[in-house]
């Protein structure tokens, strides 16, 4: 543990050197967030409500989602590095050392200039949560941090399945950033909005709609739906496969040629 | 311990013409060709032996160590270390051995060594006075004192080597494996590490697996030398059993003053330059002290010298014996 934490450290402190950069890095994250944060007012200011959905309840879901792509993109992101680890045969060193492998990989790469998408998802869910129409109860609020806190583990899950196909493609699925950056992006209206067979896909597949659409209702339409409120928790299965193939990938790992 | 028995690996390999066309071409159907790493390899090294492993590029050296370290899992065949099927329990493994890749650096780079090695000791959850104990005697063996407050990336290759083994020795490793540690080093360099080598061995009682094509540290180090070809186990035994099996030839060597001695039967002329001589001959025909004794006889010799064929030359003719 002492380990991972002095890693930690010492990846912080190597990027904080450049302190002009990395808060010129945190702002740009900070600034560039408001234009999808300004997309979704100017489609309200047209229309008042999309697939029953108000303007403040679609905010609330678009914090949601930035908080938790933030939060897993911190993270997970640096995972984007491991395709040419395994490439270059450097990944051997990770292997030839005690400790959990993700771990290793994932820490040096930890992003800390995701601070300013954080804060940015924080500052849209300060202003959604009153205008959002939602009566606010304490199954609520604990629904909305299950889907912050599962969401953030689905989208690290999703990052680690995209570097885990390098044990067999040799490089990254450019593909499955539909999933990660792309789900960022349409994640700011509830999943519905796309049709069913998106709402089907996103719920059986890539179980994103279970931290997004689905306590999403539950928030609004109330206690009937209370059994929603822990769909989040379901969405969290999803790290079995996840974890599966990147566990087969090492039995295949070929290494480089030394 | 560590013991093979019939490993067998191949690699699938993408096979690909040169140019433009063919790159395009294979995007869409590609031939892939397999590649036999390793066919059957089945050895056992003691504890406390050093194993020199030869063989040409692309013989099998690589993936054999790799298998060992835990980072390949073979097709079949089995491997334990120490008790213990590297890919399985790999966690607990890797804490039993230690591993010096000459081309990788384990050290983090733009850190002084000596908060590499920190970040080892709490890797490897070692206590403090364990830990201080063993940086203290490697620090004092390898001359690193001077070493220790420099970023890893302002050290010489030399001195990063040095630094390099002192790492994965920290945690008091059973096996250690190094490939081509000497690799690119200048004569001290190369001298210091070999030595140092033989003492951990004979202090720590480590097992040693040093991959390597230069033969002067098969000679300087190894009690034991597999060689390996095709992926297959070609020879196994010492290196006067290498010698021997190679060629029984003595070289004798004479400096002289006076006329050039005649070359008598048994004897083979190799060089004659001014007032030296090199003969080579077959002890089991002519003895080499009758030799002598005949060189002698017929001027003044100044010095003699008596060698076997060299590690380098052993090495060259078993490569073109197995045609690998």
């Amino acid at each position: 543990m002492k380990f991972y934490v002095k890693l930690f450290a010492l990846n912080l402190k190597s990027q904080m050197q450049y302190k002009f950069s990395f808060f010129l890095s945190c702002l740009g994250q900070f600034v560039t967030a408001f234009t999808s944060f300004f997309s979704v007012k100017f489609i309200f200011m047209q229309i008042d409500a999309v697939d029953g959905f108000s303007y403040g309840q679609v905010l609330l879901c678009f914090a949601v989602v930035m908080l938790s792509f933030s939060i897993g993109e911190a993270v997970g992101g640096g995972l984007a590095n491991f395709p040419r680890m395994v490439r270059t045969g450097e990944f051997d060193r990770i292997l030839t050392r005690p400790g959990n492998l993700v771990l290793q990989v994932m820490i040096p790469f930890f992003d800390f200039t995701r601070i300013g998408l954080l804060v940015q998802g924080a500052i849209v869910l300060g202003i959604a949560v009153p205008q959002s129409g939602i009566a606010w109860t304490g199954a609520k609020v604990v629904t909305l941090v299950l889907m912050v806190v599962c969401g953030a583990v689905l989208f690290f899950c999703l990052f680690l399945f995209q570097a885990a196909f390098a044990f067999f493609t040799m490089d990254s699925l450019e593909f499955l950033n539909i999933f990660t950056y792309g789900a960022r992006q349409f994640g700011r209206y509830p999943f519905s909005v796309y049709g069913r067979r998106v709402l089907y896909v996103l719920t059986f597949c890539v179980p994103l709609a279970l931290v997004q659409y689905y306590p999403l209702r539950f928030m609004v339409d109330g206690e009937g739906q209370a059994v929603y409120m822990f769909l989040p928790c379901l969405s969290l299965l999803f790290i079995v496969p996840c974890w599966a193939l990147f566990k087969l990938g090492i039995s295949r790992y070929q290494s480089a040629g030394a | 311990m560590i013991e093979f028995q019939k490993v067998c690996k191949t690699y699938r390999v993408a096979k690909r013409q040169a140019g433009f066309r063919n790159a395009v071409k294979s995007l869409f159907s590609r031939e892939y060709e397999t590649v036999q790493a390793l066919d059957n390899v089945s050895f056992r090294i003691a504890d406390g032996e050093i194993i020199g492993y030869i063989g040409p590029n692309g013989a099998g050296k690589s993936t054999t160590v790799k298998v060992m370290c835990g980072i390949l899992t073979p097709d079949s065949g089995n491997c334990l270390v120490n008790g213990k099927i590297p890919w399985k329990e790999r966690a607990s493994h890797v804490k039993d051995i230690g591993v010096v890749f000459g081309q990788r650096s384990q050290l983090w780079w733009d850190v002084p060594v000596i908060d590499s090695f920190e970040l080892l000791r709490d890797m490897y959850k070692m206590e403090e006075r364990r830990y201080r104990r063993n940086l203290e005697e490697l620090a004092r063996l390898l001359e690193l004192s001077e070493l220790l407050k420099t970023p890893a990336r302002n050290l010489s290759l030399g001195q990063r080597m040095r630094c390099e083994i002192a790492a994965s020795l920290l945690h008091e490793p059973k096996v250690l494996f190094l490939d081509e540690p000497t690799i690119g080093l200048d004569a001290v360099s190369k001298i210091a590490v070999r030595q140092f080598v033989k003492k951990i061995k004979e202090e720590k009682h480590t097992t040693v697996v040093l991959t390597t094509h230069d033969m002067m540290d098969i000679e300087a180090l190894a009690d034991r030398v597999l060689l390996i070809g095709h992926g297959r186990i070609l020879l196994d035994g010492t290196l006067e059993e290498l010698k021997r099996h190679t060629s029984t030839e003595k070289i004798i060597t004479i400096k002289y003053t006076g006329s050039m001695p005649a070359v008598s039967g048994g004897m083979e002329l190799r060089e004659a330059k001014e007032n030296q001589l090199t003969v080579a001959l077959d002890p089991a025909i002519l003895p080499v002290s009758v030799a002598i004794a005949s060189l002698a006889s017929q001027t003044e010799l100044l010095d003699v010298s008596v060698t076997d064929i060299s590690a380098e030359e052993v090495v060259a003719a078993l490569y073109k014996e197995y045609q690998i």
